[in-house]
């Protein structure tokens, strides 16, 4: 009888290499975040998670926390439906001037200096509008204005100016030029231009980002809130530091359906204007 | 069609209306010339940003600690997001699984709360610092790169996986030498993409004491340091566009 061959995997050699390689690289990286899992473990920090978790349940369902809950909701969205139409107010002329498709010096070949210029400049402002994450402009804010929605809605205005215009502009620049160039070249005004050939013909896809942004400002104004600026988010940054389990359980659950309630709006109307 | 646009169209008016009409802003501080005048002198307090030798050392482990927490919970969210996606998913040329839908509630979840809910969350088990971060991130990003792997799972071609059953070849082998090479650009691509995100995100947690640039930044504020907050300002933008500018050039290279 023949003995059965030892089955030996041919890559070894390479594949004990790159698991040791691999740990060197992440070795730097779990000291620089003081990656220590087994501290989870430890007695002090088990007590203290299944004490907090043991207050979730029963979650908090009085009358007067559920009144106060709906209100800071309501407060959630209307800062994030405030904060987005701000920044249409913004995001629209600026787009309308970084767009290149608008240019009438580009018909004929290079755009001339000055509005090569202006457009680029605009380009930066937008850029440097986006780049600031949300919450770091409102924590700015909160130290200007105070504690309140007020920082959060110029918050969300400013970051989300910065994305939209960035994105109106690319969609009106991806756009079919072909009634637009003839427009222009026959001596429309630019606004004319935009009106009756980029606006119908990137309406669809212009409202479907906005309210897609919209729904995503839902979202980032929960998290404005931490900072101080009001809402839902503020409301469960409390209750976590009274330890409040019951409380913060009852948030959870309200944001989660949150969420998942505006995912299923921006999905119909998206459908529905699309 | 077109009524059910207007009424759509209504209805976000109204919520516009009525957003506008219970929020209490404080109208004042956008338009008064004394708001206005308040702001420009706080920007200016800004400038110039904090130089020192010291401080600059100071933001730079700020940035790759931030670094760190993006990488390392980027690929924490990748395993754990696999380990769910696998019950999560179901293969046309399968049976029905039962584990589905309990693990896409759990991904759902995961993914509704937001990296920084997640952060003061796990304050209480992790401590302050970067770990509680990573994790954070970890948590988060496994709820959306879960998803996008059951979703990868479920659309893979099933000949080769079903080729090695056929052969008698045990379901772990054939996950890994099958399914998992067929979807692996996929997965390589979406993990790129949420690390490009996490690394936006680890900047900011530090707001809440999870470690980071977000820390510096949060506590030179508080003590109203102002030229050190911009030049913690300035490293996170700056850190931001470098790994803008080089997964770019990798994208590029890769397509």
């Amino acid at each position: 009888m023949r003995r059965a061959e030892p089955i030996r995997d041919p890559a070894t050699a390479s594949r004990l290499f790159s698991i040791v390689a691999g740990f060197a690289l992440l070795w730097p990286l779990g000291i620089a975040t003081e990656f220590r899992p087994w501290a989870l473990f430890e007695s002090d920090s088990i007590q203290a998670t299944v004490r907090f978790l043991g207050t979730f349940w029963p979650i908090a369902v009085d009358p007067e926390f559920l009144r106060l809950i709906a209100r800071e909701t309501w407060r959630t969205v209307a800062m994030a439906t405030v904060g987005i139409s701000l920044a249409l107010l913004l995001a629209i002329p600026l787009s309308l001037v970084a767009a290149r498709v608008l240019s009438l010096s580009g018909l004929t070949g290079k755009m001339d200096p000055v509005p090569f210029w202006i457009r680029q400049s605009v380009r930066w402002v937008l850029i440097v509008l986006r780049s600031i994450p949300e919450l770091v402009w409102a924590l700015v804010f909160v130290r200007v204005v105070g504690l309140g929605p007020t920082a959060g809605v110029l918050a969300i205005s400013l970051t989300y100016a910065g994305m939209l215009g960035k994105v109106y502009a690319e969609i009106l620049e991806s756009a079919d030029q072909h009634s637009n160039r003839t427009l222009l070249r026959n001596g429309s005004s630019r606004m004319q231009a935009f009106f009756h050939s980029l606006l119908p013909t990137c309406a669809a896809e212009l409202t479907s980002y906005t309210v897609y942004r919209w729904e995503c400002a839902i979202r980032s104004s929960v998290v404005l809130g931490f900072v101080g600026a009001g809402g839902l988010g503020q409301e469960m940054d409390n209750s976590m530091k009274m330890f409040a389990g019951a409380e913060v359980a009852t948030m959870l659950l309200v944001f989660i359906g949150l969420v998942a309630l505006a995912d299923r709006a921006s999905a119909t109307i998206r459908k529905v204007l699309g | 069609m077109r009524t059910q646009a207007w009424g759509v169209l209504t209805a976000l008016l109204c919520l516009v209306i009525a957003s506008f009409a219970t929020i209490d802003l404080q109208w004042q501080a956008f338009w008064s010339a004394e708001a206005v005048a308040s702001m420009g002198r706080f920007l200016g307090e800004f400038v110039p940003p904090e130089t020192s030798p010291e401080f600059i050392q100071k933001v730079i482990v700020g940035a790759w600690e931030t670094l760190a927490m993006s990488v390392l919970g980027t690929l924490l969210a990748a395993l754990l997001g696999m380990l769910l996606a696998i019950p999560g998913s179901q293969n046309r040329a399968e049976a029905r699984t039962w584990t589905r839908t309990p693990v896409q509630w759990v991904l759902n979840a995961l993914r509704a709360i937001p990296e920084l809910v997640w952060a003061s969350l796990l304050l209480i088990s992790a401590g302050l610092g970067p770990f509680a971060g990573t994790l954070a991130l970890a948590l988060h990003t496994a709820g959306v790169l879960g998803r996008l792997y059951a979703e990868a799972l479920e659309n893979a071609p099933t000949g080769p996986a079903m080729a090695l059953k056929a052969q008698g070849v045990g379901s772990g082998r054939v996950f890994f030498y099958a399914t998992l090479p067929t979807i692996l650009p996929q997965v390589m691509s979406y993990t790129l993409y949420r690390w490009e995100n996490n690394i936006r995100a680890a900047a900011i947690l530090g707001v809440v004491g999870a470690g980071g640039l977000g820390q510096l930044l949060a506590f030179h504020l508080s003590l109203f340091q102002m030229h050190k907050t911009a030049s913690v300002l300035l490293g996170m933008i700056g850190m931001v566009a470098c790994v803008d500018a080089l997964s770019q050039q990798l994208r590029k290279r890769l397509t």
